[in-house]
């Protein structure tokens, strides 16, 4: 049975770091990193890309609309 | 609709006139005395006419905005109001300068302040000419003084409105509102169909996003914008300034003064004459821009100036800029919507000689 | 741009499964992190575009956080006086009856200084859509107390608490509006959770739609958070809410016209 994958991509410094998409993923994908960028928001990251399944619920709760979303069949 | 003579009272003419003069948009809110403006427009049901939209709004407040919202679609709209109502307006008229609108607004005075009276007056001198709302702008301001130039004021005031970028004022008196009069009324001129490129209309491709704003954050780019007012403003009293002179030719006491005033004043004049004494009236018809140069220079010939007017005295002060002390200025007035008489003027007049 | 990605061979173009609309300009939004006004003007700009109405639209931004929108959406904007914006977009409607007219108003704008406006706009059935972004505070200025703030809720101007007895009851504006029957669609929303985020960008699909159709006022209250005025992180604030807010100003149409069929998106 093929396997729906994503992949997202993060705008880092447009992120501010409120966590909304991080709380919305439903498999954990995403995480906090510990640096920060050029505003000083710790910015959100794929920390378990394998994880993904391209649903977007990262980006549609994204109010910066900092994240653009991939999903293939594997 | 051809030319035509009608008699009719002002208020009846400038709704008229605001018909034929293609106006997109009327929105307004009644009060005493111009209310017969709004009702004269919703009988005569323009929209039938011309596609004119006439509106009653909930408040003078959200009138004027809805003013400011058509004006922002580069539509010839207008409003209008007496005193108090003028007061609320307040607000609404700074924003409108400050994005840099057309608009025609006009205030038919009445005696105030507060609720005041609904008789006419001329005590709005001030709010109308030195500001009224908050910031550096001023209104273009047109002072008629019978039925005829109030039906002729709307398309000219519409017209400087739009050749400025800025909002005009017919500064009318509760008299010219209510009285009747012969007036020509102009044929019907359609509706413009020409969109300013400044203008919010839905964005096409060809253009980038036209923003209508009063907003600046930054000082700097502020005052770049404000000295762009200034300039506006002195081109505006560079080319637009309008008075009509009676008698002045060999004048030796002059009366200054509009409206309603410069209807008094005219019959002054004669009366004064007859009893030798040679005055003469300079009726300015833009109160801004004022006709300052032209005061200044009958201020060479005369031996003193007397101002007339329905307040405690607010136009005086701008007559007193205009001579710069040469001749001694005057004034005498009538207040609460009480009308001066012709003899009173004369009188006082008089006494003005004779007290030196 | 600096990015980080997840799986590098899954990012081809025919993979793309969500991008933010091109409606939106180059600017970062200024607003908090965690801010619903953001989301909402995300939305609002992915359903410009996917409706084609970006020569048609005409947005009147209010007075306060949102002041700016007209920054971030590619559209014709009028920026109104506090209050106002339901008056502007009347006389543009009126003036301009082809074209797509809607005001984007927070509490203070739309039920407190704007209550006249608001009302008789709805009572004339004028043919806009209204948004309206509830947090039950006012940003801009710094914290204040709004119309719609919660009895025994903080803020700068109710330091102790909203006090009903000194202060009046929050002011549930929606359903005032909803009872005049002028207004053809009244709805509130939030846009906190993605399910909900896809409900209130179905509302404002409606909306459109049904501009359409003359029938009166879509009016959509978006309930947000407002994570700097409440003094907490954007998740904090958005549970907050649900516990809080939502009891109080319930979610769900207030008022919905017959089924009407709802058609896809124009564009893809």
């Amino acid at each position: 049975m093929a396997k729906i994958r994503g992949s997202i991509v993060i705008n880092i410094d447009r992120c501010k770091g409120c966590e909304l998409c991080m709380v919305s993923c439903p498999t954990g994908t995403i995480a906090m990193e510990k640096e920060v960028n050029s505003k000083g928001y710790n910015y959100a990251y794929p920390a378990n890309p394998d994880l993904c399944i391209g649903c977007a619920n990262c980006a549609i709760v994204c109010p910066d609309g900092v994240i653009t979303v991939y999903k293939t069949k594997i | 609709m051809e030319k035509e003579l009608r008699l009719m009272k002002g208020n009846e003419a400038i709704a008229e006139a605001a018909i034929r003069a293609g106006a997109d948009g009327y929105f307004g809110y009644p009060i005493t005395p111009q209310s017969e403006i709004i009702e004269y427009l919703m009988e005569a049901n323009p929209y039938e006419r011309t596609g004119m939209v006439v509106l009653q709004a909930e408040s003078e407040i959200a009138a004027i905005n809805m003013v400011y919202g058509g004006a922002g679609c580069g539509k010839k709209v207008m409003t209008t109001s007496s005193s108090p109502g003028i007061s609320l307006k307040q607000e609404g008229i700074s924003y409108i300068a400050g994005a840099e609108l057309p608009c025609l607004i006009v205030n038919v005075v009445r005696g105030g302040p507060g609720l005041g009276t609904i008789q006419p007056a001329q005590s709005d001198y001030f709010q109308a000419v030195k500001g009224g709302g908050h910031g550096d702008y001023h209104l273009i301001v047109l002072a008629p003084s019978s039925v005829q130039e109030m039906a002729d004021f709307v398309g000219l005031g519409f017209d400087l409105a739009f050749k400025y970028r800025n909002p005009a004022m017919i500064l009318s008196d509760g008299a010219i509102g209510q009285m009747m009069e012969k007036v020509w009324l102009g044929p019907q001129q359609e509706r413009s169909k020409k969109v300013p490129e400044w203008a919010t209309t839905g964005k096409p491709p060809s253009r980038k996003r036209n923003i209508i704003t009063s907003l600046e954050l930054d000082p700097n780019r502020q005052e770049i914008f404000n000295q762009k007012l200034v300039a506006k403003y002195n081109e505006i009293k560079e080319k637009e300034v309008r008075f009509e002179e009676f008698q002045c030719e060999d004048a030796e006491y002059l009366l200054v003064a509009y409206g309603t005033s410069a209807r008094v004043c005219q019959k002054s004049v004669e009366l004064a004459r007859e009893q030798g004494i040679k005055a003469g009236l300079l009726r300015p018809i833009t109160l801004f821009p004022y006709p300052s140069k032209q005061i200044n220079k009958l201020a060479d010939k005369v031996k003193l100036i007397l101002t007339v007017e329905m307040s405690a005295g607010q136009m005086v002060e701008d007559v007193m800029l205009s001579v710069k002390g040469k001749v001694p200025v005057h004034y005498y007035g009538r207040m609460g919507g009480m009308i001066p008489t012709p003899d009173e003027v004369v009188e006082n007049l008089k006494t003005r000689i004779i007290g030196g | 741009m600096k990015e980080i990605t997840g799986i590098k061979e899954i990012l081809k173009p025919e993979n793309l499964a969500y991008k933010k609309s091109s409606i939106l300009t180059e600017d970062i939004m200024h607003y908090c992190p965690g801010c619903g006004h953001s989301t909402t003007h995300r939305i609002l700009a992915e359903i410009i575009e996917e409706e084609g109405l970006q020569q048609d639209a005409i947005g009147i931004s209010p007075v306060g956080c949102s002041v700016f929108l007209y920054n971030y959406l590619d559209i014709d904007w009028q920026e109104a006086a506090h209050g106002r914006a339901p008056a502007l977009a009347t006389g543009i409607k009126r003036l301009l009856p082809d074209k797509f007219v809607f005001t984007y108003q927070g509490d203070g704008d739309l039920a407190a200084i704007g209550t006249a406006e608001t009302i008789h706009t709805c009572n004339r059935g004028e043919n806009i859509m209204i948004i309206f972004i509830n947090n039950g505070i006012y940003g801009m200025t710094g914290g204040q107390m709004a119309p719609t703030t919660l009895p025994g809720m903080k803020s700068s101007t109710s330091p102790y608490g909203r006090d009903v007895k000194t202060m009046g009851y929050p002011l549930k504006i929606t359903d005032i509006v909803a009872t005049l029957p002028g207004t053809y669609y009244v709805t509130r929303q939030s846009v906190h959770t993605p399910a909900n985020v896809r409900k209130a960008k179905k509302t404002m699909r409606k909306a459109v739609q049904y501009q359409k159709l003359n029938k009166g006022t879509c009016f959509i209250e978006i309930v947000s958070n407002c994570p700097s005025g409440w003094k907490m992180t954007p998740v904090q604030s958005n549970k907050w809410m649900e516990e809080n807010m939502f009891p109080y100003y319930p979610l769900g149409d207030l008022k919905a016209p017959e089924e009407q069929p709802v058609q896809q998106p124009k564009s893809e």
